[in-house]
């Protein structure tokens, strides 16, 4: 428990429950007087109920078993030419990627690479999560103008383009929509970044000859300048 | 004429420099730092060249025995700039990008010119900024705020109804998981603008987002909240019921004013200590559920991969950092040998930060440096540490330790646990390298 506070963060929503359920009062008490804010009995009183209509319009968020999926179907074949119509210029007519735009497919086994590439068939855990950000987001500067059918079948053609599903004929629908699973699910792991060995609560660290030899310089960044022709990692 | 000279030259747009007004002194300093090995683009180098002019002369200085025209003609009046901006000497004080990082400047970033600032509020101008979407401009009367879910009422708030919640004043810094990504596989841009500036730090008043909360009553199955935005990219992050409840605001405000547009205005979500992508800006929408939502942006994006193909998510806290801003490779030590001062930032998401250490000789013996200004929790902490440089190359990090006894890593010590490919949460030791003609380079070192 020495690294409970630090570890506060940790993924797991189970350890979330054991940790909070220590800490809670602490904090709540701990809000209380840092703000000397008293809630009014019975609350503000301020805004309005929210109908459902506008839930509906604003909640468009899908979850990985499948809620908040509308809904809807649409096939691969379909996906294709809505794809190149409306993707393909920056993300290429095969998810390659156009220049620096993402690239949507390939990459497969190549997470432990030196340079590894993260697409939807090689590094996202949950297809959900494509239909959710498409819908959501693209096509980039037309965000939220495709239909759900549309959504579905540009998801199924990039399920397509990562050898994912195999047959142009495929239709993805809400109903077997959470049957299909992506296969780098598994490798995601809750945040264990404390159980490095540099992290040391109350770590004393060494003030003289803490090396033994004179310090070399041992890379320079001049060699890889801020100039727009140079060679760097996009920004993610 | 004189003075109608002068009048011309209060142009309050800001980095156009007044036409005919040459400024020999400030054009030969700039060659002199060119001449001295600059690396650094000239345009980046400008501003700083010109505040370490070297006195030299031993004949009585003009400046001093020669009236000058700011001693003779009257300035500006109170109805120049409505909206006052820097003087035009600190034109060159701007946030700035590096164009080939991204496919477009509206999925992209730009940088806080930390060479350029002081103690621990960032200027509301010069905040990076950092959208998938480009900025949206949002009129506050049309602007909504729905709290829906697993609540006993789904509630619909206006801009105004926020305003008539109580609210608090906090500073907070606000980093970019992303920030140093780029220096994984070793350094890379010179100058800690791009090697450190995604972060700024800014006091916010706004509502506990516990409070909002509370009114809309969250169900006991309620575990998570997912916030988003109005913006064009829809931007999503799932967020601990906990930390909500905790320490999270609904700011509108700044630094005392409206938040930039692109900060988020009318109202974005601050998340104390956590990574900067869940402060969500524009926020429009919380959902309370009882999972995660796993959206692109903890998927895709803002999850951590390991040398074994695993890949760390939900790794919110950002970890105790510091780096020395003075001098940089955009602030070069140009005075010569002497008393020199060595200034630096400092921040921990686990709260304050209780010692920073500053080294010359690349960490080999280290130096207890001096905190000053406000030490608050989850905000920059300002140092510095003065000396009596003697000429020689120097070789300077900072090490921060935070409330928690955390210290701050080695970068190699970060590679060694995870590789050089995890793009995120890089918070080791920084190294300027300063030659003894005072530029200063991005290294790396033994
Ligand atoms: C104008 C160029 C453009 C077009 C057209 C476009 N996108 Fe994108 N796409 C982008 C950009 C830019 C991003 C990253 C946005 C950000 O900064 O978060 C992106 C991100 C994505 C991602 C997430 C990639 C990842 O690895 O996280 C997916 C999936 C995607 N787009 C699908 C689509 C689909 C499907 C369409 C067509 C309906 C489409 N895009 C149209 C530019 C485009």
């Amino acid at each position: 428990m020495l690294k409970f506070p630090k570890a506060f963060p940790m993924g797991a929503a189970t350890a979330f429950a054991v940790l909070f359920t220590l800490s809670t009062p602490v904090l709540a008490a701990e809000g209380a007087g840092k703000s000397g804010i008293e809630r009014p009995e019975g609350g503000y009183g301020l805004g309005r109920e929210a109908l459902p209509e506008e839930i509906d319009a604003w909640d468009i968020d899908i979850r990985p078993d499948g809620t908040g999926l509308p809904e809807g179907r649409g096939t691969v074949a379909e996906g294709e030419v809505l794809f190149t119509d409306n993707c393909a210029m920056c993300h290429g007519d095969f998810g390659e990627g156009v220049g620096r735009w993402p690239v949507l497919a390939g990459g497969q086994d190549t997470l432990t690479n030196e340079r590894p590439e993260k697409t939807i068939g090689s590094y996202w855990p949950f297809l959900s999560t494509v239909y959710d950000y498409v819908r959501r987001a693209m096509p980039f500067g037309n965000a939220k103008s495709l239909t759900n059918d549309n959504v579905y079948a540009i998801t199924a053609y990039l399920l397509y383009l990562n050898d994912i599903v195999t047959d142009e004929d495929f239709e993805l629908s809400k109903a077997n929509f959470t049957d299909i699973h992506l296969p780098n699910e598994a490798n995601f792991i809750d945040d264990d970044r404390y159980e490095e060995p540099h992290w040391k609560a109350d770590a004393a660290p060494c003030m003289t000859d803490c090396k033994p030899d004179p310090v070399k310089v041992t890379m320079r960044a001049r060699i890889l300048d801020v100039t727009p022709d140079g060679e760097g990692d996009a920004i993610e | 004429m004189k003075k109608e000279d002068d009048m011309a030259k209060q142009d309050t747009s800001r980095p156009a420099r007044a036409a005919g007004a040459p400024d020999p002194s400030r054009r030969s300093l700039l060659r002199g730092t060119l001449a001295a090995g600059g690396a650094v683009a000239a345009g980046l180098m400008a501003g700083r060249a010109r505040a370490a002019a070297p006195v030299t002369s031993v004949t009585p200085d003009p400046l001093i025995t020669e009236v000058q025209d700011w001693n003779r003609y009257l300035g500006g009046g109170v109805d120049t700039a409505p909206y006052g901006l820097p003087s035009e000497f600190e034109a060159d004080v701007v946030r700035r990008n590096v164009a080939w990082l991204t496919a477009d400047t509206t999925s992209s970033i730009n940088f806080t010119p930390l060479h350029a600032l002081d103690g621990i509020i960032t200027p509301n101008g010069v905040c990076f900024e950092r959208h998938h979407g480009g900025a949206a401009e949002i009129d506050p009367a049309q602007h909504r705020l729905m709290i829906h879910g697993l609540v006993d009422k789904p509630l619909v708030f206006t801009m105004a109804d926020l305003m008539r919640f109580p609210r608090v004043n906090r500073v907070f810094f606000l980093e970019c998981a992303a920030n140093s990504g780029m220096e994984w596989r070793g350094s890379q841009l010179n100058g800690c603008q791009f090697t450190h500036g995604m972060i700024h730090n800014v006091m916010y008043t706004g509502v506990p987002l516990r409070l909002l909360l509370e009114e809309a009553g969250v169900k006991p199955s309620g575990k998570w909240i997912l916030a988003e935005g109005a913006d064009a990219s829809g931007m999503t992050r799932s967020i601990p019921l906990e930390k909500a409840l905790d320490d999270c605001l609904v700011a509108f405000k700044m630094n005392g004013e409206a938040l930039r547009a692109e900060q988020g205005y009318p109202v974005r979500l601050v998340v104390p200590g956590w990574e900067g992508n869940m402060w969500v800006k524009w926020l429009r929408r919380l959902e309370v559920g009882d999972k995660p939502w796993q959206q692109r942006e903890e998927t895709s994006k803002y999850t951590d991969l390991l040398p074994t193909g695993k890949a760390r998510r939900f790794t919110w806290m950002m970890d105790v950092k510091s780096v020395i801003t003075n001098p940089s490779p955009q602030a070069p030590l140009s005075h010569g040998k002497g008393r020199t001062v060595v200034t630096g930032l400092a921040w921990s998401g686990a709260g304050t930060i209780k010692r920073v250490d500053v080294t010359l000789d690349g960490g080999r013996n280290w130096h207890a440096a001096r905190i000053d200004g406000p030490s608050l929790d989850k905000s920059l902490h300002r140092f510095y540490y003065e000396f009596d440089w003697d000429g020689s190359e120097l070789l300077l990090q900072s090490r921060a330790m935070d409330e928690m006894g955390y210290v701050q890593p080695t970068k190699n010590a970060l590679r060694t646990s995870r590789g050089e490919n995890s793009i995120y949460h890089n918070n080791g030791i920084q190294t300027w390298r300063v030659q003894a003609d005072g530029v200063t380079e991005n290294v790396e070192v033994s």
